[in-house]
């Protein structure tokens, strides 16, 4: 019971952590209509910054500032520079191009940082455990990543039903070529969300680094299973973003958690952690091929 | 009425060059002797399998418009095949206790196609019921799918590898020898690039550049574009495999990474390089890509550094590869 | 009288709180150009659209030439001999006319799984083609161009080529007149007019004058249902359709 807890808060804070990699992500998808496989290049982007400068300074707040800042930063000159360019080719030349982008920026990574994975340490106040019920102590980094986690939930919610700015985000996801024809200033508009979601991405690669280690390549692993989510979610809709990234990130874990012990009693120990693990990591592409299949727009189809 | 006059034949300066090219590819390994580079022989066979491998990829890319993105599937299933049909041969014990293990490369590659055609036909029928950004997402899932089911296949080596320690044998040729392995890949290359001149402007290769422009269109003539689609997307992988085949001989190596994302992505990268439904384009892209690699990363160890905003540059600036360089003027 | 070529019957179709189709019924008579017209937003693309197979509506049913049709993909159709052109054209536009036209006649020729000759030197195709084009009216000049590159009156013709390769019973038109010029518009109904009397033609058409020239009948719709069918003549004088219709279309 307390390890089925456990396992579930964790499995929410992997799903917040895809949440705010997938918003970002989804909104350049709907709205620019871009595949950018370069996005979890901005949340190694924002997880190297952070490292670099807490260990500069020993300011975890210094830190945040960095990786936000870098994320945000580097993403809307990306935008300036190439994905502008992006947003009336087709798919192949987004996914290229961003694929370029890529092997740029991990390189550009190592040449800055080596290629030895960087260690962060958790922030002095969040150090500890908390008791969520009597007996089942939890970590309060963890904890505080899922707060954080919620609140940019909430946030992106007020911003996108309640201020201007997102209503066109709204009306940018399904009708496209209405704001254009409003005159509104399509090319700002489209520069601050994308530096929006680098800001998101950034965000949860500094959050990340305390908790996975890191180095270059950390994106690339994270952006396929954000690319699952939004894909589940359905392309555009940031509610589907929620639903899909804390349905993958609780699956994931689960399967994680539960399917050796399950094969074990099947066959050889070795073997079944193996084999576990195999269908683990495949079950988030399981449950992917599955809900297009029976829903091949996704779980909350923004474009009508 | 005036006669309809024929579409006047344009030979391209590509087509032109093309039997000196062949005649001093064939000459190639006597000349990397000559000069004293025999590792050239090596290199211009790793170009030979991956031209064959981009080409099947553009069958759906370039001519029917199915941005696949888990190519790398089909490749490493094509390895795959050979690796442990390799292992049983060398436990002598069949495998699932049916069928033998063996070493005979006639017999893997067709084993290897016929694995990679099945996939390819699996894969695809679910695959090709989503379109657009879902079906590039829904390719690249099914070939992650494969990634992790060989690395959780300890008996094959899982994250390792396997190594095949046998050269395969094919009657008539030695290919411990370099030079043969490259004839070789450099005739099955040919006929590879023969066969796909003959589908695509077959009837059936006319169907596939109509789904390509406008299923609507196909719908409205009477066509159900998708087992046509479909019947692309299995030749496609078949060539896939036969290319991830013959790499496993000649690296003697097979390893998860052939079915790794970022090889679906050079694939990828080969096609637009050298020119996106064109016959040769994917053959130059992957000779240029290769090669580039591989003076790259003799100047620097960072190449990767040097390729990422090359690339960029070329799809940004450089539309229609290397093709459209050579033939300027000529419409697609 | 003769049973109908195309009888529709109780077709619904409902897009969230509107109702597009509703209730339409219709019937379509061998030989006959029945023409179907009616205000902005009746409800035609929707009709059509179930009609041809791309939309299945909720309830109602499609017989054709005595067959339901209801379910059937749109493909299959076509096959059946109910063959369509578009309202926005559309064509293999990388294609030259003549590729566009010898694809029709290959899908009508049976199934395309052949792999081996080369399909764009086969005079099998390329002759029926070239019998299709003159029939259509498209000038050879035209023939080896790429479609992409054709005015939007050459294209329309193309369209019609294309539609007639697939010897249909009954030719779909959706607004052939939509987008050309005068002079164009003439040859298109020059072009029908020929055509009348082979097949049947249902004529999805706002050209008034075109409509009235052509039509043996003509069917009203309106608000998704069907409040007139008649001869021309009667639809003129019918005083639903005046208070409808053609008020409105004098207006506007």
């Amino acid at each position: 019971m307390a390890l089925l807890l456990e396992q579930l808060l964790n499995g929410l804070q992997l799903g917040v952590m895809l949440f705010l990699l997938a918003a970002g992500l989804t909104l350049v998808f709907g709205i620019m209509g871009v595949i950018n496989l370069a996005h979890g290049s901005l949340y190694m982007v924002g997880a190297f910054a952070a490292a670099w400068v807490a260990a500069q300074t020993g300011s975890a707040l210094l830190a945040l500032l960095a990786g936000l800042a870098a994320a945000a930063l580097v993403g809307m000159a990306v935008e300036l520079v190439v994905l502008r360019r992006l947003y009336a080719r087709d798919h192949l030349d987004q996914v290229l191009a961003t694929f370029g982008l890529i092997l740029f920026f991990n390189q550009g990574a190592i040449l800055l940082f080596g290629r030895q994975p960087l260690f962060v340490d958790i922030p002095e106040p969040l150090r500890g455990a908390v008791e969520i019920i009597p007996g089942v102590p939890y970590p309060a980094y963890r904890l505080a990543i899922l707060a954080v986690g919620l609140l940019v939930a909430a946030g992106l919610y007020w911003l996108i039903r309640h201020t201007r700015t997102g209503m066109l985000v709204r009306a940018g996801a399904t009708h496209r070529e209405m704001v254009r024809a409003l005159g509104v200033d399509v090319r700002r508009l489209y520069t601050l969300v994308f530096g929006l979601g680098a800001l998101l991405a950034g965000l949860a690669g500094l959050m990340a680094g305390p908790i996975f280690s890191v180095q270059v390549g950390m994106g690339e692993q994270i952006l396929i299973m954000t690319f699952v989510v939004v894909v589940i979610g359905g392309i555009g809709s940031v509610r589907g973003a929620l639903v899909g990234a804390l349905l993958v990130g609780l699956s994931d874990t689960l399967m994680r958690a539960y399917l050796p012990a399950l094969l074990r009693g099947a066959m050889q120990g070795p073997d079944a952690d193996a084999l576990a693990a195999g269908l683990a990591s495949m079950g988030v592409y399981l449950l992917m091929a599955l809900v297009l299949l029976l829903r091949p727009r996704g779980l909350f189809p923004a474009h009508g | 009425m005036a006669e309809p006059s024929r579409r006047p034949r344009r030979v391209s300066p590509v087509l032109l060059a093309l039997p000196p090219l062949l005649a001093l590819a064939i000459a190639l390994p006597w000349i990397a002797e000559a000069l004293g580079t025999p590792a050239s022989t090596g290199l211009a066979t790793r170009m030979a399998i991956y031209a064959i491998a981009a080409s099947a990829l553009n069958l759906v890319l370039g001519f029917g418009g199915m941005v696949s993105f888990g190519h790398a599937a089909f490749f490493g299933l094509g390895g795959y095949t050979v690796g442990i049909l390799y292992a049983h041969w060398s436990w002598q014990e069949p495998l699932w206790g049916l069928i033998p293990g063996t070493t005979s490369l006639p017999v893997t590659l067709l084993a290897a196609m016929a694995v990679g055609g099945a996939g390819a036909a699996l894969i695809g029928a679910l695959s090709l019921r989503t379109r657009g950004v879902q079906f590039i997402m829904i390719t690249l899932a099914f070939a992650q799918m494969l990634f992790f089911l060989f690395v959780s296949l300890k008996a094959y080596g899982g994250d390792d590898g396997l190594s095949v320690r046998r050269q395969g044998e094919f009657p008539g040729l030695s290919l411990r020898d370099p030079a043969q392995l490259y004839w070789l890949c450099l005739g099955l290359l040919v006929a590879w690039l023969l066969l796909l001149r003959r589908v695509t402007r077959s009837r059936f290769g006319q169907v596939l550049a109509g789904a390509r422009q406008s299923e609507r269109r196909l719908q409205a003539i009477g066509i159900a574009p998708y087992p046509y689609k479909l019947a692309a997307f299995v030749l496609s992988g078949m060539g896939a495999a036969l290319a991830g085949a013959l790499m496993v001989n000649y690296a003697r190596f097979v390893s998860p990474d052939m079915l790794a994302w970022t090889k679906s992505g050079e694939l990828m990268i080969m096609v637009i390089l050298g020119g996106v439904g064109t016959l040769m384009g994917p053959v130059l892209g992957a000779i240029a890509l290769v090669g580039l690699e591989y003076w790259l990363a003799a100047l620097t160890e960072h190449w990767q550094f040097v390729l990422g905003p090359l690339l960029l540059l070329v799809v940004l600036f450089a539309r229609g590869g290397l093709m459209a360089l050579l033939r300027p003027g000529a419409g697609a | 009288m003769t049973a109908p070529l195309l009888l529709v019957e109780g077709l619904r179709k409902r897009f969230g709180g509107l109702c597009a189709t509703d209730d339409l019924s219709l019937a379509v008579r061998p030989g006959e150009l029945h023409a179907l017209i009616g205000p902005n937003g009746a409800g035609k693309s929707t009709a059509i659209a179930q009609i041809t197979g791309e939309i299945r509506p909720d309830a109602g049913r499609i017989l054709f030439a005595g067959r339901d049709i209801t379910r059937l993909p749109p493909s299959r159709r076509v096959r059946r001999g109910l063959s369509r052109t578009f309202q926005i054209v559309q064509l293999l536009d990388e294609a030259t006319t003549l590729e566009n036209v010898a694809l029709a006649v290959q899908a009508h020729q049976g199934h395309s799984f052949r792999f081996w000759r080369d399909a764009r030197r086969d005079e099998r195709l390329r002759q029926p083609a070239r019998q299709l084009l003159l029939r259509a009216g498209v000038e050879a000049a035209l023939w080896e161009q790429r479609t992409g590159d054709l005015s939007a009156g050459a294209r329309k013709q193309v369209e019609l080529a294309i539609a007639l390769a697939a010897a249909p019973r009954l030719l779909l038109l959706d607004e052939p007149m939509a987008g050309l010029g005068p002079s164009e518009s003439r040859a298109m109904t020059e072009t029908l007019r020929g055509l009348k009397g082979r097949l049947a033609i249902l004529l999805v058409e706002h050209d008034m004058e075109a409509v009235f020239a052509l039509a043996d009948r003509v069917s009203v719709l309106v608000d998704g249902r069907c409040i007139a069918s008649g001869e021309p003549a009667e639809i003129r004088a019918d005083p639903a359709v005046r208070a409808a219709y053609l008020t409105e279309d004098e207006e506007a």
